[in-house]
């Protein structure tokens, strides 16, 4: 599920194989609020602020980490 | 006062060694600052460029505010260019003013050379290495008046053709004058810079800095991501007033980071560009009990901001926050359809009039005609602009936004034609029709299309992420076999939006 918000985002990117989404500005500040929402609706994951950092997002296996630890 | 730069020729015999402008890479002082647009004034004066538009392509900096500067003082007015922008639409920039050179950067110059503008380029430190020439910097501001152009800036236009907004010496000096009084502004205050430097909303931070010799910091964008570390960064760099669209302050709010951090040092919090949430508004109140907020309303036609309203109570969720009242100076008017005022609380079109009203459309008469029109109540030539918002004027004697009269958005503080993204849309290969909706609870644009048979979803969001701002692109593209229609036979807008709301809360 997480795999398919991100892939609605940014259908071009291989995010088996992305691990610097946000070094790279593939997701960036217009993305941040539709996946905190999206997350929210979908998975019932609430992403505390704190946890909003450049390391949880980078890559699919990182925020997918997140979401799992939250979960 | 005739020309902006004087604000900056008074600061530096004051405060030459203050920072003035703060980026992530660099910094420059009032006297380096100084410096450096005399010294892209005189290179541009050797080349021979007068009274041109020319184009600056950098990255956000300390150094690009000085290539503004030095194009103001060549006696030119800058067209700013950013790598936000897709390649097709700094081309359509670059095609309409047609500039006799493009001010570039080592970010910048890459992209010009993929795009075949690298002919009359010039690099910002060739030029800003100029050896100074006083005496001719001299005789250009002798020739100087306040309605000479200063800067044009694009925005969305709903044939998907940008319109050039070009504001005089006069209009900046008007509407910062007055800005600067409502948001009190003076020698102590530290921005902490959020909008992008190729909007006129850059002004708000820009010329006052250079006229109290305030200091302002550019927040790396990045930030805005990531909220907590952007509170942390504007307490450790002192910050103590931002001016911010809505959307970012609403972001930081609904993101939970007041919880975790208090952007303590912050005296002045104005908001504006779109529609904040009474919610957020709250939580900001709440977190930054001593600043003043401040609501500003305005379109880039007329400068900047056009109305002001300070917030002095709680406000329930409700509740519309006003715009407010106009800024001293300048004339708002209400009219209908009818060109007659609305009786009070009835809604009509606000048209500004003053000093603040820019030139118009770069080399657009057509466009220029139909929005600077004259004020049909006056017996005298008395321009105005027709803003195409609809408000209405509250018992408490503000004025209180009701809605577009078209389809225009605003979006992450961008203003953004919803048409434009349609006419963009529609000329990709494989698209038959396209219909863009904004769905204003969640803050997304969502795109409806009809494909031909064999168009994949994924070709159609490749394609639209290469010809749109990042800020225009929707966030959902949705294939119909067929758009619903109105009885009238266009596609029917609101039943889509209806749609996407209602799978939504599924």
């Amino acid at each position: 599920m997480l795999l398919e918000i991100l892939q609605e985002l940014h259908p071009e990117i291989d995010y088996a194989a992305h691990t610097t989404l946000i070094d790279d500005r593939v997701i960036d500040s217009y993305d941040i609020i539709f996946l905190v929402g999206e997350i929210a609706d979908k998975l019932d994951v609430e992403i505390p602020a704190d946890e909003l950092t450049p390391e949880n997002f980078n890559s699919y296996a990182a925020l997918n980490a997140l979401v799992e630890r939250l979960g | 006062m005739i020309n902006i730069l004087e604000y900056l020729e008074n600061t530096v015999l004051k405060s030459p060694d203050k920072p003035a402008f703060i980026g992530e890479k660099s910094t420059l002082t009032f006297s380096q600052l100084h410096e450096k647009a005399r010294a892209v004034g005189s290179g541009l004066h050797k080349l021979g460029i007068y009274n041109k538009p020319v184009a600056v392509f950098m990255e956000k900096s300390a150094d690009m505010v000085a290539a503004f500067f030095g194009v103001v003082n060549g006696g030119c007015y800058y067209v700013p260019l950013d790598a936000e922008m897709p390649a097709y639409r700094i081309k359509q920039i670059l095609e309409t003013v047609n500039p006799p050179i493009v001010i570039c950067d080592h970010s910048s110059e890459g992209l010009l050379a993929e795009w075949g503008l690298l002919n009359g380029a010039l690099h910002f430190t060739q030029i800003a290495a100029h050896p100074i020439d006083d005496d001719a910097l001299r005789s250009i501001r002798l020739k100087s008046i306040d309605t000479d152009p200063v800067y044009v800036v694009f925005t969305s236009g709903s044939t998907g053709v940008p319109k050039g907004v070009t504001a005089c010496h006069r209009s900046v000096i008007d509407y910062i004058e007055n800005l600067s009084t409502v948001l009190e502004i003076n020698a102590d205050t530290v921005f902490g810079n959020q909008s992008p430097l190729y909007l006129d909303a850059c002004l708000k931070e820009l010329i006052p800095t250079i006229k109290f010799g305030a200091t302002t910091y550019f927040i790396p964008k990045s930030l805005f991501m990531f909220p907590v570390k952007l509170i942390e960064c504007i307490n450790e760099n002192n910050v103590n007033t931002i001016c911010w669209v809505a959307s970012a302050l609403g972001l930081v709010a609904g993101l939970g980071a007041l919880d975790k951090a208090t952007p303590h040092n912050l005296r002045t919090v104005a908001f504006g560009s779109e529609v904040f949430a009474v919610k957020h508004l709250n939580q900001w109140r709440k977190a930054v009990p001593h600043a003043q907020f401040i609501h500003l309303y305005g379109p880039t036609e007329a400068t900047g901001m056009s109305l002001f309203h300070k917030i002095d109570r709680a406000y329930e969720e409700n509740e519309s926050i006003p715009i407010g009242r106009p800024f001293t100076n300048t004339g708002i008017l209400l009219l209908d359809d009818d060109g007659n005022e609305p009786a009070d609380g009835q809604p009509g079109e606000i048209c500004i009039r003053g000093t603040c009203l820019c030139l118009g459309y770069y080399n657009d008469p057509e466009r220029t005609t139909a929005a600077f029109v004259q004020n049909p109540r006056s017996p005298f030539a008395d321009p105005m602009y027709k803003t195409g918002d609809l408000a209405y004027l509250g018992g408490d004697g503000n004025y209180y936004f009701v809605a577009r009269k078209d389809h225009q958005i605003k979006h992450m503080g961008y203003r953004i034609e919803l048409t434009e993204i349609e006419w963009v849309a529609a000329r990709l290969p494989g698209v038959q029709m396209a219909c863009a909706v904004f769905d204003n609870d969640v803050s997304r644009i969502i795109l409806y299309c009809m494909v031909e048979e064999g168009t994949a979803k994924p070709t159609v969001q490749t394609g639209l992420k290469n010809e749109l701002p990042r800020y225009m692109q929707p966030h959902t593209v949705i294939i119909l076999p067929t758009l619903p229609q109105t009885p009238g036979g266009k596609i029917d807008r609101v039943k889509l939006l209806a749609m996407y709301k209602e799978e939504r809360k599924s």
